[in-house]
């Protein structure tokens, strides 16, 4: 299968055509859930959609630029907090402040890209890690929004917030409820753009790169494929959209801290094993993996401990086993693919490279 | 009795097939040459028989003793040493280090220890503390031989000992090597430089694509068949058997 | 005199990184792992040291003894089962294993002994001190600082005067050639981080008594850690020492000046040498 795909020029197949239809239905049909599910259910999927962006970022970078950072709890952060920042210090109306909280990210994530490019691999994963803790410290500091205790959203602001009224009326429930409509459907939005805007790239000349980048930086760099523009391309891209996420997930709390806000299990560890399980460097194994983290949480979260130790242990599991994830399986047995885009040569192979060097 | 007897040897790099049913054997006390041009599949055909590269179990026997199927480090102690292609000392260790490490797997007493290897190689005791990267390249050469040989092997292969040094240096090291065949080790010698391998060698393997296209002692085989089964089609054949 | 003072007692909590850098360094030396969970096994170990202190009634120091070998059997063990399979050029893989043990080791401490805060009581050495003369220092700060120069001249003997140690550095260099010297270097790695684990216990020992730890520090100590190790140099176990003892005498200057920003100055300090010092101070060649 990667043979074939590896040279083929066409991308579209017949499934990922009818998948592609399928896909637009519902959307539709999302946009109409509210009317049709309960708050908590709608909570529920407003968790999906927002992990669900996260981990496509943290798959961007990793799955697909090669730069594994375990520090995007510092663009959830940042992107929140300046969030209520610009609510609580500036008065700005919620909606607009989300896109305040995504710049936030973007313009933090120039000078921690400048820090943490200097490092490589490994090294580059805990400098990011470092970086979001200098940032979570210093955000501790800042006593206007709660400083180490955090602070919730003032009332009037929820209240004033665009649309919610009107979702008020439409839907018939309380403000609360309302708040909650809003923030799934930002989600929605993010989710869609996200992925379209991801599968997008991928598909460009400008992807194609990416691969060469993630693959071999050298090699990359000698055909012309601006290696070290792209890694800034991407890190950025991911900073600006994973700030945009920290701040609606957080307009749906109505409630911040810095250790909640710059969690590392939370915005980093989960995102991690839903790629990691889901399949990483693909467009549908986040997806796939959100989906087994949620069914996981909902059998086991009152379990607390024991829910954390095994998604811990499937994840060493499947990088132990199964180095491509569940969609990685699926794609094995099946050729399946929903969101083609030309490859090259893929994990499978490269394994088999090392099964030959590991006699020596 | 043979110390290496390999037979319908094949070899792959993943899905890339380097080695199509090779045969080999190698007498006690014999020094065999393999040459070839490159990507012949000589280092392959090395680094299989040292067990760097796994095969089959009965492809490559030692002492009548499958082995194709051991690692490296459960082969070197049966007696195996390599003297690897580009010679990869290392780095981090003196040069006196790079010589003690050859018996790490293997410490048996014999001919060779620190100070035969000195005596082979005088220059090595004056360069005994600095660090290998150090070295010029024959001695670099001389060093990694000496490793090989520290462990007192049966079977000694070499790989491609002449590249990249100049003749005059090859000269020097390929001097050496009545004194080591006079302690009654088995050699595989794969070299590019056709004339030293001759000169030093009791009978000659050509090799091309993967399999062997000559073979015999190097006194019956002239310039012109060898030229051939270097770069003509010729048939496996054997000369003068 | 205040701020020598305070230099001093930075430079002996710099010990203490030194301790918890060194099993860090020394693994990373070897097989260029960067082992994620290396904070979490150091809690870890002074749990264990808890449990044969307070169920068993042991010193502290004997425990200690007691168990390194248990840590080095379970770090040889976790190496040979899982983290041999994942060492390679790739670096995603070494590092999603190890963050998912740290989340596994911090859970099942969780678990087992609850949030709650722990001490390593080891009665009056933890109240007793010693007058130097231009300060007074305490004596459990003094001999973590002892332990950690103890232990890098340890292991500087082991990697330069031992077979073993030259095994370790030609494994470093190049596995394949050492695996033609009959060097097994699956059980290579597994010793060094092994031994790596038995630096980790003796730190956790010093890190319990000197002050209260819970199940969830351990990420923590693996920064401080990472930032001595990459301020010394990589694979430079006297470099450690001094990236250990810069950590530490900023995070003591930074409290002084206002305790919040203890933590925030060290790693203030660990970027500022990294923008000056890309490779970090005492950079070996090749690594």
């Amino acid at each position: 299968m990667s043979q074939s795909s590896k040279y083929s020029v066409e991308t579209k197949t017949r499934t990922s055509s009818i998948f592609g239809i399928c896909l637009i239905l519902l959307v539709i049909l999302a946009v109409f859930v509210p009317a049709l599910v309960s708050r908590s259910v709608l909570q529920d999927l407003f968790f999906i959609l927002t992990m669900l962006v996260l981990a496509q970022f943290w798959n961007l970078l990793a799955g697909y630029g090669g730069l594994v950072s375990v520090g995007q709890q510092a663009f959830v952060g940042i992107g929140s907090y300046i969030f209520f920042g610009a609510i609580i210090l500036w008065g700005v109306n919620p909606v607009p402040a989300v896109l305040l909280g995504g710049l936030a990210a973007l313009a933090l994530a120039v000078p921690i890209a400048f820090f943490a490019f200097r490092l490589q691999g490994a090294y580059f994963a805990i400098g990011t890690w470092v970086c979001a803790e200098v940032t979570r410290l210093i955000v501790a500091q800042w006593k206007q929004v709660g400083g180490g205790t955090g602070t919730s959203m003032p009332r009037d602001a929820r209240k004033e917030m665009w649309g919610s009224e009107w979702i008020a009326q439409v839907f018939d429930v309380r403000a609360s409820a309302a708040l909650d409509i809003l923030a799934y459907w930002l989600a929605l939005v993010l989710v869609v753009l996200t992925i379209g805007g991801i599968y997008w790239l991928l598909r460009t000349k400008r992807g194609l790169g990416l691969a060469a980048v993630r693959d071999n930086l050298e090699a990359a760099e000698s055909v012309g494929v601006g290696a070290t523009r792209m890694k800034w391309v991407v890190f950025l891209v991911s900073a600006f959209g994973t700030g945009l996420t920290g701040a609606i997930i957080y307009l749906q709390k109505a409630r911040i801290s810095p250790d909640a806000a710059f969690s590392l299990v939370d915005w980093t560890a989960f995102v991690l094993f839903i790629v990691v399980i889901g399949g990483i460097g693909t467009i549908e194994g986040p997806i796939i993996g959100v989906l087994v983290l949620f069914t996981l949480q909902s059998l086991f979260a009152d379990y607390g401990t024991w829910y954390l130790i095994l998604l811990g242990a499937s994840g060493i599991f499947v990088m132990l086993f199964a180095p491509r994830g569940i969609w990685g399986m699926i794609t094995d047995k099946t050729g399946l693919q929903l969101f083609p885009i030309r490859r090259r040569l893929t994990i499978s192979n490269k394994n088999n490279e090392k099964k030959g060097n590991e006699n020596g | 009795m043979a110390r290496l007897d390999i037979q319908n040897l094949t070899a792959f790099y993943g899905d890339f097939q380097a080695l199509f049913g090779v045969d080999i054997g190698l007498a006690e006390g014999q020094t065999v040459a393999i040459i070839g041009a490159n990507g012949a599949g000589k280092t392959t055909l090395l680094r299989s028989i040292a067990g760097v590269l796994n095969n089959d179990a009965e492809m490559i026997k030692l002492n009548d003793r499958p082995i194709g199927d051991l690692s490296a480090d459960q082969i070197m102690p049966m007696g195996v040493a390599m003297v690897p292609e580009g010679r990869k000392l290392f780095q981090s260790l003196s040069v006196e280090e790079n010589l003690q490490i050859g018996t790490y797997g293997r410490n048996v007493a014999g001919q060779w220890n620190l100070d035969t290897i000195y005596e082979l190689f005088p220059i090595l005791k004056e360069k005994r503390l600095v660090s290998s990267t150090a070295l010029s390249g024959g001695q670099q050469q001389m060093v990694a031989i000496g490793r090989a040989l520290m462990s007192n092997p049966e079977i000694l292969l070499c790989d491609e000992i002449s590249l990249g040094l100049a003749p005059v240096v090859i000269r020097d090291i390929y001097a050496a090597f009545p004194r080591i065949k006079a302690a009654g080790v088995s050699v595989v010698i794969v070299e590019q430089d056709i004339s030293q391998a001759l000169a030093v060698s009791d009978y000659v393997y050509c090799m091309m694509e993967g399999q062997v296209t000559l073979h015999g002692k190097p006194a019956d085989i002239g310039r012109d068949e060898i030229h051939d089964a270097y770069f003509g089609s010729l048939p496996s054949q054997e000369v003068g058997a | 005199m205040i701020w020598v003072d305070t230099v001093i007692q930075g430079v002996l909590l710099g010990g203490l990184y030194t301790l918890f850098a060194t099993g860090l360094s020394l693994v990373f030396g070897i097989m260029r792992l960067v082992n994620l969970a290396h904070g979490d096994f150091i809690i870890f170990g002074a749990y264990v040291i808890l449990v044969l202190v307070t169920w068993m009634g042991l010193d502290p120091f004997l425990a200690v003894l007691i168990a390194m070998p248990f840590m080095f059997a379970l770090g040889y063990v976790l190496q040979i089962v899982m983290l041999n399979k994942v060492i390679g050029d790739e670096i995603l893989p070494p590092l999603l294993v190890t963050f998912g043990l740290s989340i596994v080791v911090q859970n099942v401490l969780l678990e087992g002994f609850t949030a709650d805060t722990q001490r390593i009581h080891a009665q009056e050495l933890q109240i007793a001190s010693v007058d130097l003369g231009v300060a007074t220092v305490g004596v459990l700060p003094l001999l973590t600082f002892g332990s950690a120069i103890l232990v890098i001249v340890i292991l500087q003997q082991i990697f330069y005067r031992t077979s073993l140690g030259r095994a370790f550095r030609a494994t470093s260099d190049d596995p394949v050639t050492a695996s033609l010297m009959g060097i097994k270097t699956d059980n290579i790695f597994a010793i060094a981080t092994g031994i790596a684990m038995v630096v980790v216990t003796i730190s956790a020992l010093y890190l319990g008594m000197r002050a209260s730890f819970d199940p969830a520090i351990g990420p923590a100590r693996l920064i401080y850690a990472f930032e001595a190790v990459i301020i010394g140099g990589l694979g430079s176990f006297w470099g450690t020492l001094v990236g250990g003892v810069i950590i530490g005498v900023a995070q003591v200057l930074g409290a002084a000046v206002n305790p919040e920003w203890q933590i925030l100055s060290g790693h203030v300090a660990f970027i500022i040498v990294l923008l000056v010092r890309p490779r970090g101070l005492f950079p070996k060649a090749g690594l």
